[in-house]
C-alpha cells in the first residue's frame, strides 16, 4: 500500500500532529532546553546574580567519588527491584493460573497492592519494620538481630526494594497472567504426554511464549525503579542513612529543591536525560528487531 | 434556563458579598505550618482579620519548610511572591544574601513608620536574624531549642531521683547504666543529629561550629566541627551506640517512637516536642537543660535556636507592606505570643511574652516548659553561642548528618568522618561565597 495516498492535503497531517507537537514543545523540550542553560550557569537562588561557568557544574559532578557511588546505587536498585518484582509476579501469575475454585478471590487480592500509591507503600512498610514500634521491627530485635534502619544502611536499602518491588508485583502478575492465558493448552497437554514434567514445560515451552510479556515487563519495571522508587525514598530514609538510600533521582531533587544548587542540580538532571535517552535508544533497538521477527 | 437564573443569581450574590472583601488589601502569607500548628496559625491570621478591616492576612500553607522556601523564590523569579513567607533558620544565610530580594523588617517598619522596639525581643532569639549592624532582617515566629526529655517513671524504677536528671555527659552515662540495669533497653536517644549533637553542643559548651563568629562575621568562613571537644562526643555517642546507652533513631524526629514506647529513657530534642511527647507516652516525665562537657566549660553556655522566621519580600504593592508592618505588631504583642507559645512550646519572641506567661501561672501549671528559654538566656551570648550562619546549610546539615550516621554504624572513626565533612562543607561553602561575593 501506498503511505502517501491516505492524505490528499499536504498540510492535513501536520495540522494534525500539531497538538502533539505543542505538547511536547511545552512540556518537554522548552523546560529540558533550560536545564541545559541552567547547567552552564552559577546563580543565587532568587536569580539576583548569574555568572556563566561552561562545563564547570559538570566537571563538579562528575568528579565527585560520591555521585559515581549514587549511579552504582541507582543501577543496583533498579536490577534488584526489577528481578525481585518479576520473580515472584512469575511465580505467583503460574500459581493463579492453576487455581480453579475460587482464582477470582486469588486475583483480586494479588492485584490490590497496585492501587497502594508508592510513597504509602514506603511508609507502611517502614513502619511495620520500625525497631519500636513496628510489628517485624520489634520481633526481629527480640529474636537478637540488631535491626536498625535508621543506621544501618543495608537494611535501610532492603526496606526500600522490598517497598519498591512488593507495589510493582500486582502490576506484573497482572500481565504475566494475561500472558499465561494466551498459550495454547494444547501445546501444553501435548508435551504433557510425551512425558515432560511440570518444570520441564515451563521452562522449555512456557517460558518462551512469555517472552514479548516479560521484554515488557521488564522496560516498565526498570523504568519504574529508576524514577518511581523516588516517592518510596522520600517518605521514608531521604536518601540517608549516609547517603545508604540516594539514587541518582533523588540526588537532583535533593539538592535543587532543598539545597538550592540549581545550576548542579540541572548538570545532574542532563546527564540523567542523556542516560534515560541511551536506555530509550536500546529499547527502541531491540523491540525493532522483536518486531521483525 | 432555571440553571442559569441560578447561575446569575450566585454570581450577584458573590459580588455583593465580596465587596467589602475587596476592599481590604490581601496579604499573602506563605507558611509551612501543618495539622494544628496550621489551624493554630490560621486562628492568629483570623484574630487580625477581624481586628482592623484595612487588610486580610491570608494564609497559604506550602507544605515542608523546603517546599515553602523553594516556593516562594520560584514565585519571586515569576514576579508573582508573596509579601511574607516563613523560612526556615538553615535558610537565614540564603534570604540574608538575597538583598534585592528581601524586605528587611527594620526598614519596613522605620518607612511605614510602625511602633517598633527591637529592644523588646529575646536576644537570644532575634540574634539569629540580626545583620553585624544589630538591625532585625526577618520577625522570628517559631523558634524553639533542645531540651531534654526523661521518662520519670523509668528514672525511678531504677532507684534515680528523677527530678535531677544528669546535668553532664558523664553523668548522663551513669545515669543511662542505670536505667539500663533496671530494663530500660536504652539509655539515652536524639532527635535531628546536628542540630542538638554538633550545633548545640558547640553553643552549649562555648565551643566554634565555625570561623567568623559561626559566619555571622563573613562569607569566608569555615566549619570547625572537628576540634577535639567534638570528636570526643561524637567518638564517645559511637562508643554509647554499641551497648545501647545511646541508640541512634533517625533524623529531624524519627527517633520520636523510641522514647514514646519507653525503649530509651532519655530523649534530646526540641522544645517543640512537648505537646507531642504529653499526647504520646503514658509514663510521668519531664523537661531538664540539655547535658554539657565539664572538661570542655565548667558551667554550660547558652543553646541556639531553630525554626523558622518570617521575611517579608520585595515586589508587592506598597500599600501591602503598611499591611504587613501591622501585622507584625499584632504578631509581635505580648497576648499573641503568650498564646502562641503555650499552645506551641515554640519559644516566646519577647520579653513581654514570657513575663505574661510566668504571670498567668503556665509554667507552675506544666513543670518544664520553661527549661528552653532558660537555657537560651542562660548567659549573654557569645560569639560561639550567638547563632549560626552558614550558606547552603541544608545540604551541610545532610553531609553532618551522613557522615554521623557512618561514625554510629561503626564504619568510619570519629575524626575521620569529621574531618570529612568539615572539608565536604567547605566546598559548598566556597561556592556559596563566589555565588554571593557580589
Amino acid at each position: 500500500m501506498n503511505a502517501s495516498a491516505v492524505f490528499k492535503n499536504r498540510s492535513l497531517p501536520y495540522l494534525l500532529i500539531a497538538p502533539q507537537i505543542a505538547v511536547t514543545l511545552a512540556f518537554f523540550i522548552w523546560p529540558a532546553a533550560m536545564a541545559v542553560f541552567q547547567s552552564l550557569l552559577r546563580e543565587d537562588p532568587f536569580g539576583l546574580a548569574t555568572e556563566f561557568i561552561g562545563l564547570a557544574n559538570y566537571v563538579d559532578v562528575l568528579e565527585d567519588p560520591r555521585y559515581l557511588d549514587t549511579v552504582i546505587r541507582s543501577c543496583v536498585l533498579a536490577v534488584v527491584v526489577t528481578a525481585g518484582a518479576m520473580a515472584t509476579a512469575l511465580v505467583l501469575a503460574t500459581m493463579a493460573d492453576g487455581v480453579g475454585r475460587g482464582s477470582g478471590v486469588y486475583k483480586t487480592l494479588l492485584i490490590w497492592p497496585y492501587a497502594v500509591a508508592p510513597a504509602l507503600a514506603g511508609v507502611l512498610w517502614f513502619l511495620i519494620f520500625n525497631p519500636s514500634i513496628g510489628v517485624v521491627g520489634r520481633g526481629l530485635n527480640r529474636l537478637g538481630v540488631v535491626w536498625n534502619p535508621a543506621l544501618d544502611g543495608t537494611q535501610a536499602f532492603v526496606l526500600i526494594v522490598v517497598a519498591a518491588a512488593w507495589k510493582q508485583i500486582s502490576y506484573n502478575f497482572v500481565f504475566f497472567l494475561a500472558g499465561l492465558q494466551t498459550i495454547p493448552r494444547a501445546v501444553i497437554e501435548a508435551a504433557a504426554i510425551d512425558g515432560a514434567g511440570p518444570g520441564r514445560r515451563f521452562f522449555t515451552i512456557v517460558l518462551p511464549l512469555l517472552g514479548p510479556t516479560t521484554f515488557f515487563l521488564l522496560v516498565v519495571n526498570l523504568v519504574y525503579a529508576f524514577f518511581e522508587t523516588f516517592a518510596v525514598i522520600h517518605a521514608t530514609t531521604r536518601g540517608g542513612p549516609n547517603s545508604a538510600t540516594e539514587t541518582l533521582v533523588f540526588k537532583v531533587f535533593n539538592d535543587g529543591f532543598v539545597g538550592l544548587d540549581l545550576g548542579g542540580s540541572a548538570a545532574q538532571s542532563v546527564i540523567l536525560m542523556a542516560l534515560v535517552g541511551g536506555l530509550t535508544a536500546l529499547q527502541f533497538h531491540f523491540l525493532d528487531r522483536k518486531g521483525a521477527r | 434556563m432555571k440553571l442559569l437564573k441560578t447561575f446569575a443569581a450566585v454570581l450577584l450574590g458573590s459580588a455583593c458579598f465580596s465587596a467589602p472583601a475587596l476592599a481590604a488589601t490581601e496579604i499573602q502569607w506563605w507558611h509551612a505550618m501543618g495539622g494544628e500548628l496550621g489551624e493554630k496559625l490560621n486562628s492568629i491570621a483570623d484574630g487580625f482579620n477581624k481586628q482592623q478591616s484595612d487588610y486580610k492576612v491570608v494564609p497559604v500553607y506550602k507544605g515542608t519548610y523546603p517546599e515553602t522556601m523553594t516556593g516562594a523564590i520560584a514565585a519571586f523569579r515569576a514576579h508573582q511572591a508573596p509579601a511574607i513567607v516563613q523560612v526556615f533558620e538553615v535558610g537565614t544565610a540564603t534570604m540574608m544574601a538575597a538583598k534585592g530580594a528581601v524586605y528587611p523588617v527594620y526598614k519596613l517598619m522605620a518607612d511605614t513608620k510602625q511602633p517598633f522596639d527591637p529592644k523588646a525581643y529575646l536576644p537570644a532569639v532575634t540574634g539569629y536574624y540580626t545583620d553585624s549592624k544589630g538591625n532585625m532582617l526577618s520577625l522570628p515566629f517559631n523558634s524553639s531549642t533542645p531540651v531534654m526529655y526523661v521518662n520519670k517513671d523509668a528514672f525511678k524504677k531504677a532507684g534515680l531521683n528523677p527530678d535531677q536528671p544528669p546535668k553532664t555527659w558523664p553523668e548522663m552515662e551513669t545515669a543511662a547504666k542505670a536505667l539500663q540495669k533496671a530494663g530500660t533497653a536504652c539509655g539515652f536517644t536524639t532527635g535531628w543529629p546536628s542540630w542538638v549533637q554538633i550545633e548545640n553542643f558547640s553553643a552549649w559548651n562555648n565551643l566554634p561550629i565555625g570561623t567568623k563568629e559561626n559566619g555571622i562575621a563573613g562569607l569566608d568562613t569555615k566549619l570547625t566541627i572537628n576540634s577535639p571537644a567534638h570528636v570526643k562526643h561524637i567518638a564517645d555517642l559511637a562508643t554509647w551506640q554499641k551497648s545501647k546507652i545511646f541508640d541512634y533513631g533517625g533524623r529531624a524526629s524519627d527517633a520520636a517512637p523510641k522514647f514514646y514506647s519507653g525503649e530509651c529513657g532519655m530523649y534530646m530534642n526540641t522544645s517543640a516536642a512537648y505537646a507531642g511527647i504529653k499526647a504520646n507516652v503514658k509514663f510521668d516525665f519531664g523537661v531538664a537543660p540539655m547535658p554539657y562537657a565539664p572538661d570542655v566549660t565548667k558551667e554550660p553556655q547558652n543553646s541556639i535556636i531553630g525554626g523558622a522566621s518570617l521575611w517579608v519580600l520585595n515586589g508587592r504593592p506598597t500599600a501591602e507592606y503598611e499591611g504587613v508592618a501591622k501585622f507584625f505588631n499584632y504578631l509581635s504583642s505580648p497576648e499573641v505570643q503568650a498564646d502562641w507559645h503555650q499552645f506551641s512550646g515554640y519559644l516566646p519572641i519577647t520579653k513581654a511574652a514570657y513575663e505574661l506567661t510566668r504571670r498567668q501561672g503556665f509554667y507552675d501549671k506544666n513543670p518544664g516548659t520553661d527549661v528552653s528559654i532558660k537555657e537560651i538566656t542562660n548567659k549573654a551570648p557569645t560569639a560561639n553561642s550567638k547563632g549560626l550562619r552558614f550558606g547552603n546549610f541544608a545540604q551541610i546539615r545532610d553531609i553532618i548528618e551522613g557522615e554521623l550516621e557512618s561514625v554510629f554504624a561503626g564504619k568510619a572513626d570519629a575524626k575521620t568522618a569529621l574531618d570529612s565533612a568539615v572539608e565536604r562543607a567547605d566546598k559548598l561553602l566556597r561556592s556559596f561565597e563566589k555565588a554571593n561575593q557580589g
